[in-house]
């Protein structure tokens, strides 16, 4: 677990103290896959470097399980450090050693010195991430996606318990985007592997994550489990990464339908409930009529969901919203 | 030595038409020995002691693993303060450090000294320029992965800034060849003592043209050499 106990932390800039996050405290749950989104400024690359304390806190404690890691001294934090991969956006290899080497790097510095014990391990890992033919190359003859997968397999060489992705896929294109997703959340259901990554794209958060804070000018204004912050966004910054995420009319712009008659509704469908004829059945039991204005059936993560935005007719709407409730799926009432 | 005399004599008859002012070739080639033994000496002594300033200025300065403001500060005057003066002023006031230090004022030996502590300040400054070139990220993961401050220099600066070492040696030995010329108005010896005594004070023009001809050659080797260095390093 990884607790931040009424954390914050300001930077000193011409003699005055620059929030650069306000006092928070958040917990992340050993194995899961904890996003924090933002936008650039909103501080989060100061927050995942308060993991690692690449960044040190002005206030508060952070803690690694029993370990106060702010407590520790410089030799004991480089110790745990160890423990902690972390990949970046620019992925920071070294330019002047093979990919085998790179891999090796956090072995020899670790104290590993037996040739063929990281000769080994260096070979798992790339066999791992996909790479094993390229070990002699440099990361100059690397596309940007192989170049983050020896970021990652150098970040697991160290068999770490926590992994920080700082925008990780972000100088990546689309397509590169989604492999190396893949594979973290691949990383993260085989090694059990705590994945922290902070991102400024909604569309990373559904793909991998089980829970998500969103961060606003320093504070964390939202976070839980990414179904209910991706179906449901409460703050203003949450709706803006969500219709990013999304097509303009599943986003629910109530103006959009103000000529359309009828009451517009937006049905949440979450799990199974998404693969049911809950809605066919429930509109011929009550006679109302419908027509589809906007929707998108998709996955978060491993759960399917779908979101409709429907104008309903009939004398029956009020009846045919509660057998869908009944029926598991959410309802919100756009418009009347 | 042996080849390159019988070269010269080989090739005698016709150096001596070129430049009848020039008696005494083999006096020559005991300059040009005298002038790389210099250089090769200085270069490998400011090399010894240049580096670890330089990682010092690095380290220390504002921002960095191990900023020292005051420390960087007394270390970056110093630097400045030697390498404000001309070369040939810098010798005559450190003459006293230099017979201190190896005994003699004159020769190679009295050479060494000076051209040390002129070209350290100067190759020192260039390697800290080379170490900031290095990408903070990588500063960063190294750190993020729990290596020392020794560690980081030892595995990620010195191998991600080799190239521009390389540079910046390459035109600390270029700009030590220039001085050890210099010195040798002051009684270092080599190429420049000759130029100076035969070629400016006994006006025999001949001396001054063979001796600008060879350290033109001799520049021209170390760019090549240098150059070939970094570019091998640089196919990465």
């Amino acid at each position: 677990m990884i607790r931040f106990v009424d954390v914050h932390k300001s930077y000193r800039v011409d003699g005055k103290d620059i929030p650069a996050l306000h006092p928070f405290s958040l917990d992340i749950s050993d194995g899961e896959v904890f996003g924090i989104i933002g936008h650039s400024g909103a501080g989060k690359s100061t927050l995942i470097r308060l993991i690692n304390l690449l960044e040190r806190p002005s206030g508060g404690r952070i803690l690694l399980g029993d370990t106060e890691l702010t407590a520790l001294s410089e030799a004991s934090l480089r110790e745990q450090r160890r423990h902690i991969g972390m990949i970046f956006q620019h992925f920071n290899l070294l330019a002047s050693q093979t990919v085998a080497d790179n891999v090796a790097f956090p072995l020899r510095l670790a104290g590993a010195r037996e040739p063929a014990t990281i000769r080994a391990r260096v070979d798992e890992l790339l066999a791992r991430v996909g790479l094993t033919e390229h070990a002699d190359k440099y990361p100059s003859q690397l596309s940007g996606g192989q170049k983050q997968r020896v970021g990652i397999a150098r970040a697991l060489a160290n068999r770490p318990s926590i992994l920080l992705c700082d925008e990780a896929t972000s100088a990546l294109d689309p397509q590169t985007t989604a492999s190396v997703l893949e594979l973290l959340a691949e990383i993260n259901r085989e090694l059990k592997l705590t994945i922290v990554l902070i991102t400024h794209e909604m569309d990373v958060v559904r793909r991998v994550c089980d829970r998500v804070a969103v961060l606003d000018a320093g504070r964390i204004v939202e976070h839980g489990a990414v179904a209910d912050v991706f179906l449901h966004p409460q703050h203003a910054t949450t709706r803006r990464f969500v219709n990013e995420a999304l097509p303009e009319e599943v986003a629910g712009e109530q103006s959009l339908y103000q000529h359309v008659p009828g009451r517009i509704l937006r049905l949440s469908f979450r799990g199974e409930a998404t693969w049911s004829p809950t809605l066919g059945r429930v509109t011929r039991e009550t006679g109302v009529d419908f027509n589809i204005l906007a929707g998108r059936v998709d996955r978060i993560k491993d759960l399917p969901y779908g979101q409709l935005t429907l104008a309903m007719h009939g004398s029956g709407v009020d009846a045919a919203l509660q057998a869908l409730r009944q029926a598991g799926i959410e309802v919100e009432e756009l418009a009347r | 030595m042996s080849m390159m005399m019988s070269t010269f004599s080989a090739t005698a008859p016709v150096l001596q038409h070129l430049f009848p002012d020039i008696e005494d070739w083999s006096e020559l080639a005991q300059a040009c020995l005298d002038t790389l033994l210099m250089l090769g000496g200085s270069l490998t002594l400011t090399v010894l002691f240049g580096l670890p300033l330089g990682v010092l200025l690095y380290l220390t300065g504002k921002g960095q693993l191990r900023a020292m403001p005051k420390l960087y500060g007394a270390l970056s005057l110093t630097v400045n303060i030697l390498r404000s003066p001309p070369f040939i002023i810098l010798m005559i006031v450190l003459l006293p450090l230099t017979s201190l230090l190896v005994g003699t004022k004159l020769g190679i030996r009295g050479a060494i000294p000076p051209l040390v502590i002129g070209a350290v300040p100067f190759f020192a400054r260039l390697v800290e320029t080379a170490f900031r070139e290095v990408e903070h990220g990588v500063i960063e993961a190294s750190q993020a992965m729990g290596a020392t401050t020794w560690q980081i220099v030892r595995h990620v600066l010195l191998p991600e800034a080799r190239v521009g070492i390389w540079a910046s040696v390459t035109v600390t030995a270029i700009a030590l060849v220039g001085y050890t010329a210099m010195g040798g108005a002051i009684g270092a010896g080599g190429l420049g003592d000759l130029a100076y005594r035969y070629g400016y004070l006994s006006n025999k023009p001949d001396y001054m043209i063979v001796t600008v001809l060879l350290l033109i050659v001799l520049v021209q080797i170390l760019q090549v050499i240098g150059d070939r260095i970094v570019g091998y390093y640089g196919r990465r």
